[in-house]
């Protein structure tokens, strides 16, 4: 265990360095700059001095060093758009972005799961089908569709805030009128992540459990007289586990890129539209810290994911030591 | 072990059979449902016609959108600006059955731009009029939009059609990069073990993790705004395939390995096969099936990739049609509310995808009834 959260963190720092280098990359090789902005609206001499004041007329190595050497003090620099140091708006927008992602995601295992032993288990024909149909189609469903569908219900309706993550007067209210104001607000991008997630789950699980309801074990808890019930929803499901664990940690891919989707339809203030406007504006530093505070979030996820899949399934260890096709 | 199955789940999974014991059913869970199993294949080969006939029907009308779509996609109907949809009918206010037909839209106030259908003139849809599928008989009456207009009077059936064919362009060129580069990948690391495979392989799960969107994000974000439509093709084509590969990679190359330890391979290597001769006669043939699975799983993806970055204005310009900037149209919340038609290429997304996904559906659930 601590061999693997050793490696991991050499791992998050490795990736959150590549990350957040092809960042500056990549806003230093894109035409323009942070003061592209103000051409026009101000004379081109104070652009120049604006962009000797950022020092973006150095060369490349010169800053991408000048940067290096203030991030390995954990100093990411300031926002040139927000004038706010990165470190810390970064972290208020992943925290965001992770309350969206993981509250999706336990939404998408607590229905996912149950309704894939329900169709892998075929002891419910009817409700099967409808299951099974109508997971199909959620899975055709993307999250920006989803949103864009749940937006317009919402919006018809008036029974959720169609964006934005608090209500403007919310400051003034008391906690729990806020807590209520947020669940409120966070319901729709949710839904709109979680359901395409439930729906792929539902299909894993239960092609699992089609395959492990005619394992020995079965038979042998049938045949000292335990309920089919019993042995499904007790052991069955669990041991079905195996290939959903499997695709857990490449879910936080799917996530990030689910919760960049949502996040822009309802204006939900999260990490990809923080990166999404840092590109857009050339704001360098910017980019850069949300490139890290992904590839830390990824990093992070799938560790968790390892030790939660040991946990459940200790043969997964052994698997992994052993490698192999 | 367990030839061209990938996961080896279906043939691993099923039940020692037990020799000389009938009594014990194959699935004891599925005691409750055993007599479903035999009605299942029918309905399956049905769901499965259907998605043919939808990707095909789609297929048709994308390589032909100059027949059927009923307008230029550019064409503007200034007397018609968000008109809501004009569906195409065969029975009249009375209950008559009709040729096809339409009602025509009359403009009730320009200003707050509502209509209402002017029953009293139904205009007949002929076929094959000036070279397009269907078109009303008269232009008296003004266009038939079968799904309304945008807000600057353009049709939007016509725009959905034209736009299918950048959309879909941009997906099957970069579900086709993916594949290959999979494949090549795939098979270089099975072949070749060792050190260059584990380094093949770590390659593979770094990419594999990465979130597809904020790589496409980053990629098209550091291009000028405005890129000729070939360069945003190319590229949005280009970024696809570089993520897409991985999954097709990893299942290439568990099955090039699997291939490899038989005797069949041995027998040719033997006889003095080549590398060549071995990949193009034996181990390609093998990954076949798991490359038509791969490429059902890649294009919705790529897909949706697309539209979200059109959507979002990084993909193609606003006038160009392309199913993401059609949805961009519907990104504000009062013209959703209030013009819903514009949510139209969201439909053909979900329709698309949904027959892709049938097409996945394992033909035999359980117990391997053909096996």
């Amino acid at each position: 265990m601590i061999r693997l959260l050793l490696t991991r963190a050499a791992l998050a720092i490795l990736f959150m360095w590549i990350a957040s280098s092809a960042m500056l990359g990549l806003v230093w090789l894109s035409p323009g700059d942070a003061t592209s902005d103000m051409m026009g609206s101000v004379p081109e001499r104070a652009r120049m001095a604006e962009r000797t004041r950022l020092g973006l007329d150095r060369p490349f190595s010169q800053q991408y060093a000048g940067w290096l050497t203030h991030a390995v003090r954990l100093d990411l620099g300031s926002s040139l758009r927000y004038h706010r140091p990165v470190l810390s708006l970064v972290a208020e927008r992943a925290a965001n972005t992770a309350l969206l992602a993981v509250a999706a995601f336990v939404l998408a295992v607590a229905i996912g799961l149950p309704l894939g032993v329900l169709t892998g288990s075929e002891r419910y024909p009817l409700a099967g089908a409808l299951v099974r149909s109508s997971s199909l189609l959620m899975l055709s469903v993307p999250p920006l569709l989803l949103s864009l569908l749940l937006l317009w219900v919402a919006a018809r309706t008036g029974w959720l805030p169609t964006g934005g993550m608090t209500t403007a007067s919310s400051d003034e209210w008391s906690w729990w009128t806020r807590a209520g104001d947020l669940v409120a607000h966070l319901t729709l991008p949710v839904m709109a992540l979680a359901v395409p997630l439930a729906a792929a789950l539902e299909r894993l699980q239960s092609a699992a459990v089609m395959t492990q309801k005619s394992a020995p074990f079965v038979m042998l808890a049938l045949a000292r007289g335990a309920s089919a019930d019993r042995v499904l929803w007790r052991d069955v499901w669990r041991a079905a586990l195996t290939p959903v664990l499997g695709v857990l940690g490449l879910a936080a891919g799917r996530l990030l890129s689910g919760s960049l989707a949502v996040e822009l339809v309802t204006a939900w203030p999260g990490l990809g539209r923080l990166m999404f406007d840092a590109l857009g504006w050339r704001d360098a530093p910017l980019a850069a810290g949300c490139g890290a505070a992904a590839a830390l979030a990824l990093v992070t996820w799938s560790t968790v994911a390892e030790i939660v899949a040991r946990r459940v399934d200790p043969r997964m260890h052994d698997s992994t030591q052993g490698g192999g096709a | 072990m367990n030839g061209p199955d990938p996961t080896g789940l279906r043939a691993g999974g099923r039940a020692p059979a037990i020799p000389g014991s009938p009594i014990l059913p194959r699935s004891p869970i599925s005691l409750g449902s055993a007599n479903t199993r035999a009605s299942t294949p029918p309905l399956r080969r049905a769901t499965r016609a259907l998605a043919y006939l939808i990707l095909s029907a789609i297929v048709l009308i994308t390589l032909t959108a100059p027949f059927t779509a009923p307008y230029d996609p550019a064409a503007q109907f200034r007397e018609h600006l968000l008109a809501p949809p004009m569906p195409l009918r065969v029975r009249d206010a009375d209950g008559h059955w009709q040729r096809p037909f339409f009602y025509p839209l009359r403009s009730i106030s320009r200003l707050e731009r509502t209509f209402a259908e002017d029953r009293s003139r139904p205009v007949p849809l002929t076929l094959f009029k000036d070279g397009h599928l269907l078109r009303p008989a008269t232009l008296a009456h003004g266009p038939w939009l079968p799904l309304g207009s945008d807000r600057l009077g353009r049709d939007i059936a016509s725009r959905l059609v034209y736009g299918a064919r950048v959309s879909l362009g941009v997906a099957v060129v970069a579900v086709a990069g993916a594949l290959l580069l999979g494949l090549l990948i795939g098979t270089w690391a099975g072949m070749v073990r060792g050190l260059l495979d584990a380094a093949l392989m770590r390659l593979t799960e770094f990419v594999l993790i990465l979130p597809a969107l904020y790589v496409v994000l980053a990629a098209r974000a550091t291009l000028p705004a405005s890129l000729s439509p070939l360069a945003v093709f190319l590229l949005l084509a280009g970024v696809l395939a570089v993520i897409g590969w991985p999954t097709v990679a990893a299942s290439v190359r568990a099955i090039v390995r699997v291939e490899m330890t038989k005797d069949y391979v041995a027998a040719a290597r033997a006889s003095g096969a080549g590398a060549l001769h071995l990949l193009r006669q034996h181990l390609w043939p093998a990954a076949a099936g798991v490359l038509r699975v791969q490429a059902l799983l890649l294009l919705p993806a790529a897909i949706m990739a697309e539209t979200t970055l059109s959507f979002v204005g990084l993909g193609f310009d606003a006038d160009r049609p392309s199913w993401g900037t059609l949805l961009q149209d519907a990104s504000d919340i009062r013209a959703l509310t209030d013009y819903p038609w514009l949510l139209s290429a969201g439909g053909a997304i979900v329709l698309l995808v949904w027959a892709l996904n049938l097409l996945l559906e394992p033909r035999d659930r359980g117990q391997g009834s053909q096996a």
